[in-house]
């Protein structure tokens, strides 16, 4: 591994503090962040006309595909891709592994504006927006409905994300007393932390299963749920290892020391593909409906790519001496999530068929609106690891105590 | 690893979650809801493909009883001209051609006509993706209604409707969901659906479920080619034509696809040629999904458990690593990080 120099400011800061976590300072003006904003004024300009003219008038979506990217990619991709602090969590709270603490703050900092973002973008698609609080207010919510229980999970659980990041928050304020009488209750966010994300991504799959044969039989099943789950937490998994790399190139720091770490996290992303795909293809089998695998037309192709985006993830890190190399490492992860964006887009929009004559592809002004979207998401993450104490800060301190 | 007490909680915390999370996600059959059942008096409607003739009396009948726009798809920007449902317009006549056109209700060198509308599904797909309650069934006529006030534009229903009747407006910033609800603002006032109001064949009649199924087994009992009457209106109108019945194929739609519906349909040509979707489950797509999130969330038993479990375990896990480096001088020693 290239061992980074680490830049005199954030060494004077590590030399600073005694904390684990630090602000990586600097400034908050450079062309990429510059980049960010362009994109995001220009996501402006077409959701003033998505509000004044309706959503026909900057996207494609129909009454054969009502849902476009704004939701496939919006909520359902993006709220996976936000699933890090979700599996650290469950990692290092749950299942007790310690060793990966460090890792958990950067983690939770995607997925609270992953989710954050997501929750709001919801807003942006509904058609009758104005009477979005029905969803959660007894008299009109329906709990028979999946969507009802997405959307009181995800609201939710984006309180619960704020609440776990508050120590970061208070620290930068030094409310010393507030965080210690905060982190004495905490391990109850903790659990409703990732109770509720298990909750919601699996039934982002459920969303799907009272669709019926519109969703062609190599993605309708009644394990939707489960299947959604399993690669949702791979997704947080797979997402914790890019975020370490593009952190340490993009902010340039030394990744030495996370990387045992990141390779245990890709032996865990190669069992839990492992389950999925033994799952997945059992459960074709199972319903017969594995003969399609070939005579679906670009269905059949779609499905082909997707599931090699799963295998290949696997057979490389099969591998030990593959999972101790970062540029190994990096390839699973993004083999692992394309597989996951496929596995979504496809169940969503490639299965869906709901008659003929109806053709869905998102318009260039509904893609620049969900690019805006992530520019933002991006351009707070930036603006968070720079100011508040959320990346580790490889001090001495964690091998003095 | 020695079993100490701490040891014992921190595994039995973490296997109770384990359990709890497998419990959460395993469906199991034992709490499945069956299909909804008819309301006791439930109404209905009847469209025979074999008596239509295409006049599009019933939609221009439909336009004025629901104050719908017209809406021009050909350019001539004359007359009404929707092709398919959409955002204006609750139901449409469409027609099947095939080679000659000779025969009508024939596959063959034939053709037909279908009505596309609402068909009031007995356990509506719509109604249990509804996540605001602004999709309903009436209890007593079985008539699913829809409220914009409670509307959110989610548009879950019109994804999971497996007949593709609710349309969406995508070309208004107030956008409505649009699908036929039978008039029930003219059931009221003790009047009729326009369309089966306007219809001057019987092609379209309205009636309760028991007196349409009556009609549908009296219609299916004729011999094909020899004369009788058939009502419009209603069965019961009194007001009827004589006309030689016409070879129905053996399917009722609606009677059982997709746990039934109170719009059915009978017809010369196969249904598949109609652009209807054959061979659906008699099992409502509704209560596939409700049993799913029943068996998973009924009574929040399950993820209460697993809240439990979860919550126990971060306990014992927390204890040992907090998110907290301000007070690893107050702590108790024993920890150690990896």
């Amino acid at each position: 591994m290239v061992n980074h120099p680490i830049p005199s400011e954030v060494a004077s800061r590590l030399q600073k503090a005694k904390a684990k976590h630090t602000a990586l300072g600097g400034s908050l003006w450079s062309p990429f962040t510059l980049v960010l904003g362009v994109f995001i004024a220009i996501a402006m300009f077409f959701l003033a006309q998505r509000f004044i003219y309706g959503l026909g008038a900057v996207t494609n979506i129909n009454n054969g595909y009502p849902w476009g990217i704004w939701v496939v990619w919006d909520v359902v991709i993006a709220t996976g891709f936000a699933c890090g602090g979700y599996a650290m969590a469950l990692v290092v709270y749950i299942l007790n592994k310690g060793e990966y603490h460090h890792l958990v703050r950067p983690a939770l900092t995607a997925s609270l504006f992953g989710y954050s973002l997501g929750g709001l973008s919801v807003l942006i698609d509904l058609g009758r927006y104005w009477n979005f609080w029905h969803i959660l207010w007894p008299g009109y919510a329906q709990p028979g409905s999946v969507m009802f229980e997405v959307a009181a999970c995800i609201s939710l659980y984006i309180v619960v994300l704020w609440i776990e990041f508050s120590p970061t928050f208070l620290e930068h304020l030094r409310k010393r007393d507030l965080k210690g009488k905060l982190n004495k209750v905490m391990f109850v966010f903790i659990g409703l932390g990732v109770l509720l994300p298990t909750m919601h991504q699996s039934s982002l799959g459920s969303l799907l299963v009272v669709f019926g044969y519109q969703i062609h039989p190599l993605w309708q099943t009644p394990l939707l749920p489960l299947l959604f789950l399993l690669t949702a937490v791979c997704m947080g998994f797979a997402i914790v290892i890019v975020e370490a790399t593009v952190a340490a190139v993009g902010f340039k720091r030394d990744i030495h020391e996370e990387l045992p770490l990141l390779s245990k996290i890709g032996k865990i992303i190669m069992g839990i593909l492992v389950a999925y795909l033994i799952i997945r293809i059992g459960d074709l089998i199972w319903r017969g409906a594995i003969f399609q695998v070939f005579t679906s037309g670009i269905k059949s192709v779609m499905f082909v790519i997707e599931m090699a985006t799963f295998a290949y993830p696997v057979v490389v890190l099969s591998s030990p001496a593959n999972r101790r190399r970062l540029s190994k490492l990096l390839a699973a992860s993004l083999s692992m999530l394309t597989g996951a964006v496929l596995y979504r887009i496809d169940a969503f929009l490639v299965a869906y068929d709901t008659g003929p004559g109806w053709h869905y592809f998102p318009s260039a002004p509904e893609m620049l609106v969900t690019i805006g979207v992530i520019a933002i998401e991006v351009l707070a993450y930036i603006v968070f690891v720079r100011k508040f104490p959320i990346l580790p800060g490889h001090s001495t301190t964690a091998a003095a105590e | 690893m020695t079993i100490t007490r701490r040891n014992f909680l921190r595994a039995a915390a973490g296997g109770t979650a384990a359990a709890a999370a497998c419990a959460t996600l395993a469906p199991s059959p034992a709490e499945a809801r069956d299909n909804k059942a008819l309301p006791d008096n439930a109404l209905g409607m009847l469209y025979d493909s074999t008596l239509c003739i295409g006049c599009k009396a019933c939609m221009s009948g439909c336009k004025t009883a629901n104050n719908l726009p017209p809406e021009d798809n050909v350019g001539e920007k004359l007359w009404d001209t929707p092709l398919e449902l959409s955002g204006k317009t609750y139901t449409v006549i469409k027609i099947y051609q095939n080679g000659t056109m000779e025969h009508k209700d024939k596959a063959e060198n034939g053709f037909a006509h279908i009505k596309r509308q609402c068909l009031h599904c007995v356990d509506p797909s719509c109604v249990s993706a509804c996540p605001v309650s602004a999709m309903t069934k009436d209890a007593k006529t079985g008539v699913v209604g829809y409220n914009k006030d409670a509307c959110i534009g989610c548009r879950y229903c019109v994804a999971a409707c497996p007949f593709g009747v609710p349309q969406f407006q995508y070309d208004t910033p107030t956008p409505q969901i649009a699908k036929c609800q039978m008039c029930k603002h003219l059931l009221v006032d003790g009047k009729i659906p326009a369309c089966a109001q306007q219809c001057p064949t019987g092609a379209t009649i309205f009636g309760t479920y028991p007196q349409l199924s009556a009609e549908i087994d009296r219609r299916k009992a004729m011999k094909a080619g020899e004369p009788n009457l058939f009502p419009r209106r209603t069965p019961d109108s009194g007001d009827t034509h004589e006309r030689a019945a016409a070879e129905y194929v053996d399917h009722v739609y609606g009677q059982k696809d997709a746990g039934g519906t109170q719009v059915r349909y009978l017809s010369g040509v196969p249904f598949d040629k109609l652009a209807l979707p054959v061979g659906l489950p008699e099992r409502a797509y509704a209560a596939d999904s409700e049993t799913l999130q029943h068996t998973l969330y009924g009574g929040l038993i399950l993820p209460g458990v697993a809240l439990a479990g979860l919550v126990a375990a971060a306990w014992h896990g927390s204890k040992d690593h907090h998110d907290d480096d301000d007070l690893h001088d107050d702590r108790h020693g024993g920890h150690n990080h990896g």
